[in-house]
């Protein structure tokens, strides 16, 4: 019996592989368990040393130049394998967008149950979790029953803490025999220095009360001045005023920011489901009525056009 | 060519979720359901390679009776027929136990490929689609915004964090749709009413060879609770520059959300 946590990598550990690792720590210490841990990529040797602190016993490190990107077919035969070495009895994974792909087809394979996007870990005997349904409406507290259990866990919200600095033993492996019937023909990377919806610790968010596409530039400019990225209501994605990659809601992202500014979003109950878990969330709206006030931390009741601008006048003496 | 597509029956996004008296489920009653949204974009990815080709489009699910309803959306949208699993046990199957029973139902249909929506927007399992991928032995990919058929195999877009993967994949294989796919068609009265026509072929779990204990529950919901309840905070009074001022002073000093303020 031992916990395995399955770390993600694009070049170096991503902060959802740290938050997994710390989560693990937690967890193994509760449960009693060993916990281990995989990394499947090309030439991370050095990355064990982010992993200090986390009572990680062993990081297997799977090393192939055909592993540097995300490869269902070979890290799901790895992980697989491995499970089985290990006599792991939980794994854990993030739920980021291969992280999700991964653990749901590993899981078919292991024929065990799975827990994704998890918001709690715990244990009782096994893992007990919190999981957002209907896009967090409500969150299950759900008891995984069987001996072999796997979660994944929602980026940005579990919290890294270390204790002590001992490392892991690092082994280091080639890559098994595996056919891997995908190709990965390019990567396109948004444009550099662009923050990702999903793990924007700020993000400006406009609705149909921009009017167009155009006032989506002023939001930008108000983003990139906070460090953020940018959001939309679903009535502005199915407008055509922006991207569907920046939909907040149910049937957008779920965003857990620090900070997250609402300008010209009325608050439909589709978009409150992706951002009420932000920490802090300020409104800006014409209508005094409209329901986001209802969640809001703070809200201005005026205009965007006078308020959007003034507020980037006023950040912009910050900067000094 | 043969497409299957997989669907769900799903409560509509805009309904208020109400925790039943049990505190472990969710309130039916008086809930519109619907195609869970990703499916609509799975269907539409489907007819649209239909419409281009000789292409027969079926539609697949499992659990009750009243999965037809959802059904006959996606067969008024242009799919050619139905096949559901049914049985009531069904119902309380977790997304390994579905995904069983939808590869029971697949497995000799010879598909040459498959859509799903990349979650059901009810338990947001996100699980189902790879589960089948993994039981049929098929290559697949999750979340794609783009879907270009070429001889035995496909070109996809599959979106991460900041940016997307392209990738070729051979057939047969099994994809998960995400929103920027397609544009969902609404379907036409006439096709509505072509569609209650249309064949469901109905699979006991006998029929696919899967028994109820294939099925059976390996968690357990103990609760279900509403997220932490935000009250309506602060609206901020004043004039514009006051307010604007008083706001910032508070995300920068009190509640510590700003930390870039330099370029």
């Amino acid at each position: 019996m031992s916990i395995l946590v399955i770390l993600e990598q694009r070049g170096e550990l991503r902060s959802c592989a740290l938050e997994a690792a710390s989560a693990a720590a937690a967890l193994g210490k509760k449960a009693g368990l060993d916990v281990n841990a995989v990394l499947v990529g090309r030439s991370l040797e050095s990355q064990a040393d982010k992993l200090a602190g986390f009572n990680i016993k062993k990081l297997f490190l799977y090393d192939d130049e055909k592993l540097e990107n995300y490869s269902n077919d070979a890290y799901v035969g790895i992980v697989k394998e491995l499970v089985g070495e290990l006599s792991a009895t939980v794994i854990i994974g993030s739920a980021s967008f291969l992280g999700k792909e991964l653990c749901a087809s590993l899981a078919g394979r292991l024929a065990c149950e799975l827990a994704q996007d998890v918001i709690g870990l715990d244990w009782d005997g096994a893992c007990v979790v919190k999981k957002p349904v209907f896009a967090g409406k409500a969150i299950q507290e759900i008891k995984l029953t069987d001996s072999l259990q796997m979660v994944s866990l929602r980026p940005n919200l579990f919290t890294v803490e270390t204790d002590g600095d001992a490392k892991p033993e690092v082994e280091t492996r080639s890559m098994p025999e595996l056919s891997i019937r995908t190709v990965i023909k390019d990567i396109v990377r948004a444009s550099e220095g662009k923050i990702d919806l999903s793990e924007a610790r700020i993000v400006v968010s406009g609705g149909r009360g921009l009017g167009g596409p155009e006032p989506f530039a002023m939001l930008q400019e108000l983003a990139d001045q906070l460090g953020g990225a940018i959001g939309a209501s679903r009535a502005a994605v199915d407008s055509g005023w922006i991207d569907h990659t920046n939909q907040v809601g149910q049937t957008g992202k779920v965003v857990t920011p620090d900070l997250y500014i609402a300008c010209g979003i009325s608050g439909a109950i589709q978009h409150l489901a992706g951002m009420r878990t932000s920490k802090i969330i300020v409104a800006i709206n014409k209508d005094a009525d409209a329901p986001i006030f209802k969640i809001a931390d703070y809200g201005i009741v005026g205009d965007l056009f006078e308020v959007v601008p003034a507020l980037k006048e006023e950040l912009g003496k910050l900067a000094g | 060519m043969k497409i299957a597509v997989i669907v769900k029956r799903v409560p509509d996004t805009a309904s208020v979720i109400k925790i039943g008296p049990d505190n472990k489920s969710v309130e039916t009653d008086g809930l519109k359901f619907v195609l869970s949204p990703y499916d609509e974009h799975a269907v539409e990815q489907a007819v649209q390679l239909a419409e281009k080709g000789e292409c027969e489009v079926v539609v697949v699910s499992a659990g009750g009776e009243e999965c037809k309803e959802t059904m006959r959306m996606a067969l008024a949208m242009g799919a050619d027929s139905g096949v559901l699993v049914k049985d009531d046990a069904i119902t309380k199957a977790t997304g390994k136990g579905v995904a069983i029973c939808l590869a029971g139902a697949l497995k000799d249909m010879g598909v040459d490929l498959i859509f799903a929506g990349k979650q059901a927007v009810d338990d947001d399992g996100s699980q189902v689609a790879e589960r089948v991928a993994e039981l049929l032995n098929i290559s697949h990919a999750s979340v794609i915004n783009g879907f270009i058929l070429g001889e035995g195999k496909v070109e996809v877009v599959r979106e991460i964090e900041g940016g997307s993967y392209n990738m070729e994949i051979p057939l047969p294989a099994l994809f998960t749709a995400q929103k920027g796919l397609n544009t969902p068609r609404y379907p036409k009265l006439p096709n509505i009413m072509k569609a209650k026509k249309k064949e469901i072929k109905e699979l006991s779990l006998a029929d696919i060879g899967v028994s109820e204990a294939d099925i059976t529950s390996g968690l357990e919901v103990t609760s279900m609770e509403y997220p932490r309840e935000r009250s309506g905070g602060r609206v901020l009074e004043g004039d514009t520059p006051a307010r604007v001022a008083e706001l910032v002073n508070i995300l920068k000093e009190d509640e510590k959300v700003i930390y870039t303020q330099r370029a």
